[in-house]
């Protein structure tokens, strides 16, 4: 007797291994992954009478190779299937396989499917489909609706992700060791936009694309498995279990986002954090800081901070200033500014916006946080026209409303002047 | 006598549960600690988080910091400690001290607690 839950949980878990494993005999991602299917559709049938095996991904593994094989066969020419038993029935051959899939093999396997994944051939939008179908098994139904396209349009994408990997050709050799180091950075920066294309949802679409916050997660786990001494990989699987922990908070009952300073923090997962603060603690011991790292530490400082006001604006200032070297970007600068106002007051922040009055003239929070600052200064006219430009850029009804409040408490400033 | 009760299981698997289920799981691994609590026969009861945070300290003359987990084989598990510390450093520093002490081979894995029950019964 072995738990639908359990199983279903152990096929997810061992998907990634198998995978990867099917894919270095067959070289083809669709007979990879055909054969993938097939030992789970005998995975499901065995287990549940037999109890779960010792390890699932080797039983999965040397299930799906032999029915790729002879799926295989069946299309050169039309033999008889080999009955189930002797598909299914691994007792003996179990063991010896899951010992010469040592540790080394796993690895490569793992990192092969995902560098196939992130093939520099492949645009962005192919490759997390990609990912998202062949790595984490979402099925193609899931993956459309979390990107908000038919499923035809997704079917689509990805066939045409596999084509090209398959015109590509040189993808399934074992990855070297300049390959492991180069091509890590490709696979930590789709595993982190998978993440924010969940993250960033809201709305009626939040409940479809919350998933993928957790495939991002499991994905992170892995590769801080296969890179288990890189703080940078370290940094990005911490950012995104302190990011995700706020998850409960985030959003009201109609779905629209509840902005950092007013989210209940009792709502905040304690377990998601704790893990995302031990492993920044362990990413700087590398003293190796790097963007994921920096990211990591402002949000572990926010689940540390009691309360909105509670918060340590000053490293938090000095994180974004670390930030910004690193990758010069307005909206960096801008966080930087923000969290300056909190140390040394609205002026001082105030001649940080100066220089991103261009780059971020169409960006809704830059005209918010400029409002803001010169309402603080009892500069109510400049504010109010801050604001006005805000409210042309707001992109949801809760950020409008937003806007409207701070627009509404500059009107009361006035009438109490003039009282 | 006191017996300690070791947890292994698959990480992944674990880990792949949704909320739902762990909260299941954990609500009923809550009924038979809280009968055995009842008796006073309870000691502390921890759940680790993932291997993925672990630090490994290899004794030695000089003690060697190593991500991730422990992985030999050769060696069994002997004994354990809990410690509170504020950081990594410092329990590093800790195992380091450990290790100088015992002045024998082997290693400390090091993993932070996820869940904590004191259960002070047992003295």
């Amino acid at each position: 007797m072995t738990d639908p839950a359990w199983i279903d949980a152990a096929l997810t878990a061992a998907r990634p291994q198998a995978v990867g494993a099917l894919l270095r005999y067959f070289r083809d991602l669709d007979a990879a992954e055909e054969a993938f299917q097939d030992a789970c559709l005998r995975a499901l049938k065995t287990w549940p009478e037999k109890g779960p095996p010792r390890d699932p991904a080797a039983w999965l593994i040397m299930v799906g190779r032999n029915a790729g094989i002879d799926q295989a066969r069946r299309r050169a020419r039309q033999t008889e299937l080999p009955d189930e038993e002797r598909l299914s029935d691994l007792d003996d051959a179990e063991t010896p396989l899951a010992e010469r899939l040592d540790n080394a093999d796993y690895r490569d396997d793992v990192l092969r499917l995902l560098f196939v994944c992130c093939h520099p051939d492949l645009p962005v939008t192919q490759q997390i489909a990609l990912a998202l179908r062949i790595v984490c098994g979402l099925t193609v139904r899931q993956i459309a609706r979390a990107f908000l396209v038919s499923e035809a349009a997704m079917e689509q994408r990805i066939t045409r992700a596999k084509a090209r990997i398959a015109a590509s050709g040189a993808a399934f050799a074992a990855p070297d060791a300049a390959e492991r180091s180069e091509r890590g950075g490709p696979v930590a920066a789709m595993v982190y936009l998978i993440f924010n294309e969940g993250y960033s949802a809201a709305g009626e679409h939040a409940g479809a694309r919350a998933p993928l916050c957790d495939e991002a997660i499991r994905l992170g786990r892995l590769l801080l498995r296969l890179f288990n001494a890189d703080p940078e990989v370290m940094g990005l699987l911490a950012l995104m279990l302190l990011q995700h922990a706020r998850a409960g908070a985030r959003f009201d009952q109609a779905g629209e986002v509840i902005l950092l300073e007013h989210q209940d923090r009792r709502l905040w997962d304690p377990k998601l954090i704790r893990e995302g603060l031990a492993l920044v603690d362990k990413a700087f011991r590398h003293r190796r800081p790097g963007p994921y790292q920096i990211q990591a530490a402002i949000s572990a400082l926010h689940a540390r901070a009691l309360s909105f006001a509670d918060t340590d604006w000053e490293e938090i200032a000095l994180l974004y200033e670390a930030l910004e070297a690193m990758q010069p970007s307005p909206v960096v600068a801008l966080n930087r500014a923000v969290a300056v106002s909190r140390v040394q007051g609205p002026e001082a922040a105030l001649a940080l916006l100066e220089p991103l009055a261009a780059p971020l003239a169409g960006y809704f929070y830059f005209h918010g946080a400029r409002g803001a600052l010169l309402k603080q200064l009892g500069r109510a006219g400049e504010a109010r026209t801050a604001f006005d430009r805000a409210i042309a850029l707001a992109g949801t009804a809760a950020e409008a409303a937003h806007i409207r409040k701070e627009l509404d408490s500059l009107a009361e400033q006035a009438v109490a002047h003039c009282a | 006598m006191l017996y300690a009760i070791l947890c292994y299981d698959n990480e992944e698997v674990v880990g792949a549960w949704s909320k739902e289920e762990d909260d299941a799981v954990m609500a009923r691994l809550g009924a038979v600690q809280g009968r055995l609590a009842a008796q006073g026969r309870l000691g502390p009861v921890a759940r680790l988080l993932p291997t993925t945070v672990a630090t490994t300290v290899r004794k030695g003359k000089k003690a060697l910091v190593i991500d991730g987990p422990f992985a030999e084989t050769k060696e069994q598990l002997l004994g354990f400690y809990l410690v509170d510390c504020p950081s990594l450093d410092d329990v590093v520093e800790t195992a380091k001290e450990l290790a100088r002490a015992s002045g024998s081979a082997g290693a400390y894995e090091l993993r932070p607690v996820g869940y904590f029950q004191p259960n002070a019964a047992l003295t």
